[in-house]
């Protein structure tokens, strides 16, 4: 399993876990999780036109999502804007649906445009995916005490005199960021749970948000290692196993948060 | 030096194109506590808005020693943070002192310090390490209160802090607000709908109505021939077992909504 071809597989989807599982933490928190699931599924035509025209995909990933982030930038990530991330999603995937429809690869390049293919990372992929995920952890580490006091309240965000509708946008920014460099690798239709899973578990598990956030990269990271396990050993796709895992933590993190209630209560 | 904590002279406010306050003046003294009293929609939250620097005047001037975000503290009216979000009530007194920095918080024994200070001044040392979302509504004003006093602001604005809390709560906030005003010499203005918790404690109060402001003491204020004449029709104003009740003649609803305060006039 950690054969020469598979090193990459395990670098590339490592990254991604860490990157994946900070932002993933705000996303929850901030109650940002409709948003995380339009943006990897926005840009999911952004990949089938890099198939259909035979580019390298990162560069049309990064314009679809980033595109993206900035339109629900615009009309805010929140609840009463969840009418525009629909829209958005559902016009991304007919478009989507019409590139395929000119590709001739068929099922093949379908199922791995939004279940993900590990195997057979390439060098330059791996390095791609290093720089975006430097660029996540240094943006989300100066951006930390901002983006939870603007999450706590805007308003006090605002009074503090942050620039509270920029960090928003910056923020979509970043998580557009992190879904173009894990989307060629776990899918368009997993990228979602690898980023909300485990942070939603975590958020549970403990009550300090420095923990909660470092929580969330430890399961993220014991995730997508057991999926590439698995994909190597039963020959699983990836994507599978990594999208079943994101609600498994949920689960685990209620029930975590039910037995500390309970033993809080005595 | 500035005499007044705060000097507002002649302010017009308008909201999305409505004038909402025209011509308002007041100033408040360095330590003293303050109301800011009106009806629902009657300017309370413009008018601290525009004190936080949020809001542009249209017309007027905003002066005195409380100027700018570091020397103003702020309650919002509503924190609908989610609350599974892990945020200890200690972590959201740190961010009142250096939430609004750039980058990763090293440990600090100031800010230690500080935050283990302002959570004893607020009566807040036995849930301290408790979840903000697990506490009461009670709980979590003393909670926001340490964060808008931790940074020692001059001014302490609270929008609507009373809405919504039990009375044994009411008479606690306001207590702490009080000694707090006493002791460190923090001015306080505090708005509400109801002046009847308030009014025994009350230095000052500034009466909002039909885009004018009376203020004075209370005793000076909150009289029928000065209301009236801010509401430019008759109104009264009842002393009905040891309440007051502001009605305008002709109309059987009083003008703040009667909850069942116990409150008494000195």
């Amino acid at each position: 399993m950690f054969a020469d071809y598979m090193i990459n597989a395990w670098i590339a989807t490592s990254l991604v876990a860490v990157a994946a599982g900070m932002v993933g933490f705000f996303v929850v928190v901030r109650g940002a999780a409709f948003a995380a699931h339009a943006l990897p599924l926005g840009a999911f035509p952004g990949l089938a036109a890099a198939w259909l025209l035979g580019i390298a995909p990162w560069s049309l990933i990064l314009a679809f999502a980033g595109l993206g982030a900035f339109g629900l930038a615009r009309s805010g990530e929140k609840a009463p804007h969840h009418t525009a991330t629909a829209l958005w999603l559902v016009s991304m995937l007919a478009l989507g649906n019409l590139l395929l429809s000119r590709m001739h690869a068929y099922s093949n390049a379908v199922f791995a445009v939004l279940f993900g293919e590990v195997l057979g990372v390439s060098n330059t992929q791996v390095l791609a995916v290093a720089a975006i995920v430097a660029v996540t952890v240094i943006a989300m580490a100066l951006l930390y005490r901002p983006l939870l006091l603007s999450t706590l309240s805007p308003d006090l965000a605002a009074a503090a005199a942050l620039p509270e509708r920029r960090i928003a946008t910056l923020f979509l920014l970043i998580v557009a960021l992190v879904t173009s460099a894990a989307l060629p690798l776990v899918g368009a239709s997993i990228v979602f749970s690898l980023m909300v899973g485990p942070a939603s578990a975590a958020r549970l598990m403990t009550d300090r948000p420095g923990w909660a956030l470092g929580l969330s990269v430890l399961l993220a990271l014991s995730t997508v290692w057991s999926a590439l396990a698995l994909a190597y050993e039963a020959d699983w796709p990836i994507g599978a196993f990594v999208g079943v895992m994101g609600a498994v933590w949920y689960g685990v993190g209620r029930i975590v948060r039910w037995q500390s209630g309970r033993l809080r209560r005595g | 030096m500035d005499q007044d904590a705060l000097r507002v002279d002649g302010l017009f406010l308008s909201r999305s194109g409505r004038t909402v306050l025209s011509g308002v003046s007041f100033a408040l003294a360095p330590g003293s506590f303050c109301g800011l009293i009106g009806v629902n929609g009657s300017g309370k939250t413009t008018l601290i808005r525009a004190l936080l620097g949020l809001l542009p005047a249209d017309a007027g001037g905003i002066e005195g020693a409380a100027r700018g975000h570091r020397a103003l503290g702020y309650v919002p009216q509503k924190i609908d943070a989610d609350p599974y979000m892990p945020l200890r009530a200690r972590d959201v007194v740190a961010l009142g002192f250096d939430g609004h920095r750039y980058g990763l918080p090293l440990p600090s024994r100031r800010r230690r310090d500080r935050v283990a200070a302002m959570l004893a001044a607020v009566g807040a040392d036995a849930f301290a390490d408790r979840r903000l979302g697990d506490l009461s509504g009670g709980q979590q004003q003393r909670i926001f209160i340490a964060h808008a006093l931790v940074r020692e602001p001059q001014l302490l604005l609270l929008d609507e802090p009373l809405a919504n809390l039990d009375m044994p709560s009411i008479a606690g906030i306001v207590s702490v607000l009080k000694r707090i005003a006493r002791e460190s010499g923090v001015t306080v203005l505090i708005s509400s709908h109801d002046v009847n918790p308030l009014v025994g404690a009350l230095d000052r109060v500034i009466y909002l109505a039909g885009g004018g402001a009376v203020s004075g003491r209370p005793d000076e204020v909150l009289r029928s021939g000065v209301l009236s004449r801010l509401y430019g029709h008759h109104i009264d104003v009842l002393r009905v077992h040891g309440r007051l009740v502001i009605v305008p003649a002709g109309e059987t609803h009083p003008i703040a909504p009667d909850e069942p305060h116990v409150e008494r006039l000195e």
